[in-house]
């Protein structure tokens, strides 16, 4: 058989051969073992040409239920937002996604530069001077982020939130066990952190505090409030996790004394692809800068004077300082952190405050019409474009009734605590229409009886 | 500052201009500012840049044109694996009804998604001979740290506390004692002997009642197989411990060897190497685990499993380390892996091996007439060869990669491994033309003859670039990581 991706003729091969000085390319096999050798030919599926492969595929895609099909209140996390054509153009764009790392500055100013404005970017959400050139994801950076607390304060307790997403708190879990750092939970009091308890746990001995801003269920924490109860624990660090797309309305956590901020760019840009790739952010102060996990890109010139950007900070990292690294990461989501700049870009300065407004007025009509229509409204605190409602039915009934109406229901909650049971954390972006919302309304009420 | 300088998105920022095209509001609107009050409303909008939709495509093309990727030329960046794209797999990522599918909407509605994810771990498992397979590690780094950490779980359900140690060769790439130090591990380096392999006498002398791990790639990133493989594999597990594999160079062997039957008990794949996912400037990859199956039970969860024909999330899995990532993995770029491996089948795939290596030994025994090859044995798929005679005549190795940039290649990999002096990793990949090894090899050849008649050309460049060599160090001294308006 051919194969299109190998372009060697025999006349070739036959001529490296000879170069080489062997008579078959078995021979530059010859040092592994006789007795491990593979005696057989792998048990795969058979090759397949691009015209029937595509089409597999492409029916394989179609057993999928695509939220292009249907209306989506689902969130918790990943979210259905406006993705401007051209952010697709440029990922397109083969000198950006067939590179890897931008190790030889002459040649990868792009990258660079497009990097270094992503940082730049990030720094303004958040509120914070320095930013990565990005992480795998929320969840993880979010983890990279406790432990770092951990390494800077020589202490090994982190307090953490139960309105943190569930799937990054798991994530935490399993990489403070690696470094042996014990994970605190925070209780909930009406959708949010209970300062309460986080004042009764906020110790000498604590690294850091992790919430989300806004939080989990949607819920706006008092970050004021927590950033009061730092203040008699200097040295315990702050560390929040925030939807990046909210920040464009809300006070940057910096301003609340945040010593790190992580989060996902999927809003930005990034399609769902069923969890990933989407691509994680971190920030944090000048103190920490030499601490980040990641690549870090930075201004300098060349000899003739011309600005250029680089790789730097490099003493920091596993192909230098190896085990002594402040992370392993090597690989990280350059391309979606592309994605994400060029959608920033495109919403802009003020954009960004509109459609961060526009998520959270129309999280508001709905929630009123759900108040209006019987249901309710689980939390009444401050939110921004998620809100949990109650229901007296099983979530995941629902939400095969409301699929039978072009419908993708919201989170059911009674998946993470039993405690939620017949909860729904409904989820409504900017490019929910209010008549889709009215149907879902009218829909749930139908059936909530 | 020169006015060669090439603006940034900030710079053509201009009050008023936009590029964005909201929906409608339709609703009423709330009383925002009553609800959230002075201190939760942000004050300043964030300086995003003020744009126009042509503006943006205008700079990102012309950034574009500042980058160099697989598709602008050659590549042969070592232990990268810098192949050939393929373009279908582009067009596969983004059908809707892969691109576009939500992580939590039920089973029911994306069966297509998890019958991929289940063929792909079940090819892996063939491809690496391994018992069960993981797709949810985003990385190679990810992988290595998901497998030492289900290595750690292992020995502590054994009650084997004290294996604190994780064995890495000094040749081994630097994620790997980066990871064994997130997982909790000291990390030990073993030494190379001079045929550029792992030395058995001290393996054995670092090996002992503490050790939990070792970390192996094989082929080892000087390109050579570790021949010995079966040896360390019992001295390893006769002291108790695992046996890992960096899979990082597994486009060296597919289809001739498997980890599984050399010994190995846990390994990780980059599915953004060997099986094609494009490396995006930097990310994402994927780095999936397979493991034997006395480990199965410590995978990450939840796994992907088939009942009849029905694909279904295993989230039962009491002993397991629980979760490395939010959702499921990179699918994006699995599923960019699933398009390559079902266009290649297991014929293709040894093939693919086969002609990688083929060209790094081609290249390698072209180039050992002007360069010193510090392993002059055959290689796989990469080979290392060592600058020390251009440095003996004032040369670095940096300034040869530099003059490459002049003949529009793409510099390999230098100054890794370690152990060797002046060091150039080369790893052409199966995807290219005898004429462009060929160009690449005369090149090489001709800057060897540089060093030796002209040397300031050499250690002068680059020189026709857009910007010369930059200054790294100020770079670092006085970091600017942002940009900041005048
Ligand atoms: C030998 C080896 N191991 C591990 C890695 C780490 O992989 P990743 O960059 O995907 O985290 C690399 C990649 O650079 C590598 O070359």
């Amino acid at each position: 058989m051919e194969f299109r991706y190998l372009p060697m003729t025999s006349e070739d091969k036959q001529e490296m051969m000879k170069a080489i000085g062997i008579k078959d390319t078995d021979e530059l096999f010859a040092d592994i073992p006789a007795g491990v050798r593979l005696q057989k030919e792998l048990d795969l599926k058979q090759p397949m040409n691009e015209y029937a492969l595509t089409k597999e595929l492409t029916a394989m895609a179609n057993k999928n239920i695509s939220t292009k099909e249907v209306v989506s209140f689902l969130g918790a996390g990943v979210y259905d937002h406006y993705i401007p054509s051209i952010v697709d153009h440029v990922i397109s764009k083969p000198e950006f996604y067939t590179a890897y790392t931008p190790y030889q500055p002459e040649i990868s100013q792009g990258e660079l530069q497009a990097i270094f404005e992503f940082q730049t970017m990030i720094s303004e959400l958040t509120g914070l001077p320095v930013a990565n050139s990005s992480m795998y994801d929320g969840g993880t950076a979010l983890a990279e982020a406790v432990n770092l607390s951990a390494a800077q304060t020589k202490k090994k307790k982190v307090l953490v939130s139960d309105a943190v997403h569930p799937e990054y708190q798991q994530v935490i879990q399993t990489y403070a066990k690696g470094q042996e750092i014990e994970i605190i939970p925070i209780r909930l009091n009406n959708g949010k952190t209970d300062l309460t308890h986080l004042e009764e746990q906020l110790h000498d001995d604590i690294a850091g505090v992790v919430v989300q801003y806004p939080n989990f269920f949607g819920q706006i924490e008092q970050m004021d409030a927590i950033q009061k109860l730092l203040e008699n624990q200097k040295k315990t660090m702050l560390i929040v996790s925030s939807n990046p797309l909210a920040l464009g309305y809300l006070t940057p956590p910096g301003e609340f004394g945040a010593d790190i901020v992580t989060g996902d760019t999927q809003v930005f840009g990034i399609p769902a692809q069923f969890g990933g790739p989407h691509c994680g952010y971190f920030a944090t102060t000048k103190k920490l800068m030499r601490k980040v996990p990641g690549r870090l890109v930075g201004q300098t010139q060349d000899e003739n004077g011309v600005r250029g950007y680089v790789l730097t900070l490099q003493a920091r990292e596993q192909h230098i300082r190896r085990d002594k690294a402040t992370s392993n990461i090597c690989s990280n989501q350059a391309l979606n952190a592309l994605a994400s700049s060029v959608a920033m870009s495109s919403i802009g300065k003020h954009g960004i405050r509109k459609m961060a407004e526009m998520n959270m007025q129309k999280a508001r009509y709905a929630k009123k019409k759900f108040a209006e229509n019987g249901i309710t409204v689980v939390y009444e605190g401050s939110f921004f474009n998620e809100f949990v409602i109650q229901l007296n039915q099983d979530i995941t009934k629902l939400n095969a009734a409301l699929l039978e109406k072009g419908i993708l229901g919201g989170f059911d909650l009674g998946k993470i605590n039993p405690a939620y049971q017949g909860q729904m954390l409904v989820a409504v972006t900017e490019i929910r229409t209010k008549q889709e919302i009215d149907q879902l309304v009218k829909e749930l009420g139908d059936m909530h009886v | 500052m020169s006015d060669k300088n090439f603006p940034l998105l900030f710079e053509r920022s201009k009050e008023g201009r936009t590029s964005y095209s909201l929906p409608e509001l339709e609703v009423e609107s709330f009383d925002l500012e009553a609800e959230l009050g002075d201190v939760y409303i942000r004050k300043e909008p964030p300086k995003l840049p003020e744009v126009s939709e042509l503006d943006i495509i205008r700079h990102y093309t012309g950034l574009a044109s500042r980058n160099y990727g697989v598709d602008s030329g050659f590549y042969p960046l070592g232990s990268c694996t810098m192949k050939y794209n393929p373009k279908i797999n582009e067009d596969i990522a983004r059908l809707e009804g892969f691109s576009h599918i939500h992580p939590y909407q039920g089973p029911g509605t994306v069966q297509g998604a998890l019958e991929m994810l289940y063929d792909l771990q079940e090819s892996l498992k063939e491809i690496t001979g391994m018992h069960e397979v993981s797709l949810q590690s985003a990385a190679g780094a990810q992988g290595e740290w998901t497998a030492l950490m289900m290595i750690r779980a292992f020995h502590e359900a054994n009650g084997d506390h004290h294996r604190t140690k994780v064995i890495v060769p000094d040749s081994a790439h630097g994620t790997n004692p980066a990871s064994a130090a997130v997982a909790g591990f000291e990390a030990v380096t073993v030494k190379s002997n001079e045929q550029g392999l792992v030395d058995l006498e001290d393996l054995r002398r670092v090996v002992g009642e503490d050790t939990a791990a070792l970390m192996l790639t094989n082929p080892n990133t000087l390109g050579l197989f570790e021949k010995n493989i079966l040896e360390m594999a019992s001295i390893v597990h006769e002291a108790g411990g695992k046996l890992y594999y960096d899979g990082a160079n597994l486009n060296a062997i597919m289809g001739y060897v498997r980890p599984g039957d050399m010994g190995f008990d846990a390994v990780h794949l980059n599915l953004h190497k060997t099986f094609t996912g494009p490396h995006g400037g930097g990310g994402p990859g994927s780095g999936p685990v397979g493991v034997s199956e006395e480990l199965a039970a410590y995978l990450p969860k939840p796994l992907i499993i088939k009942d009849n024909d029905t694909f279904s999330f295993d989230d039962d899995r009491p002993e397991s380390i629980g979760r490395v990532k939010p959702f499921y993995g990179n699918f994006g770029i699995n599923l960019r892996a699933y398009t390559y491996i079902r266009t290649m089948g297991a014929e293709g795939l040894k093939k693919v091996s086969e002609y990688a290596v083929l060209n790094a030994n081609y290249m390698m025994r072209r180039l050992e007439k002007a360069f010193q090859m510090p392993y002059p044995q055959h290689c796989k798929h990469e080979f290392v060869l060592s600058g020390s005679i251009q440095k003996k005549l004032g040369v670095r190795t940096l300034d040869m990669a530099k003059r490459l940039l002049d003949f529009d290649f793409h510099p390999p990999t230098i100054y890794f491994p370690l152990n060797v002096e002046e060091g150039m990793m080369i790893e052409p990949t199966e995807t290219e033309s005898k004429e462009t090894l060929d160009s690449f090899i005369d090149t090489m050849i001709h800057i060897a003859k540089e060093v030796e008649e002209n040397p300031e050309i050499v250690q002068e460049a680059p020189h026709n670039t857009i910007v010369k060599r930059m200054d790294e160090a100020t770079a670092a001294r006085k970091p600017v990581l942002r940009y900041e308006e005048e």
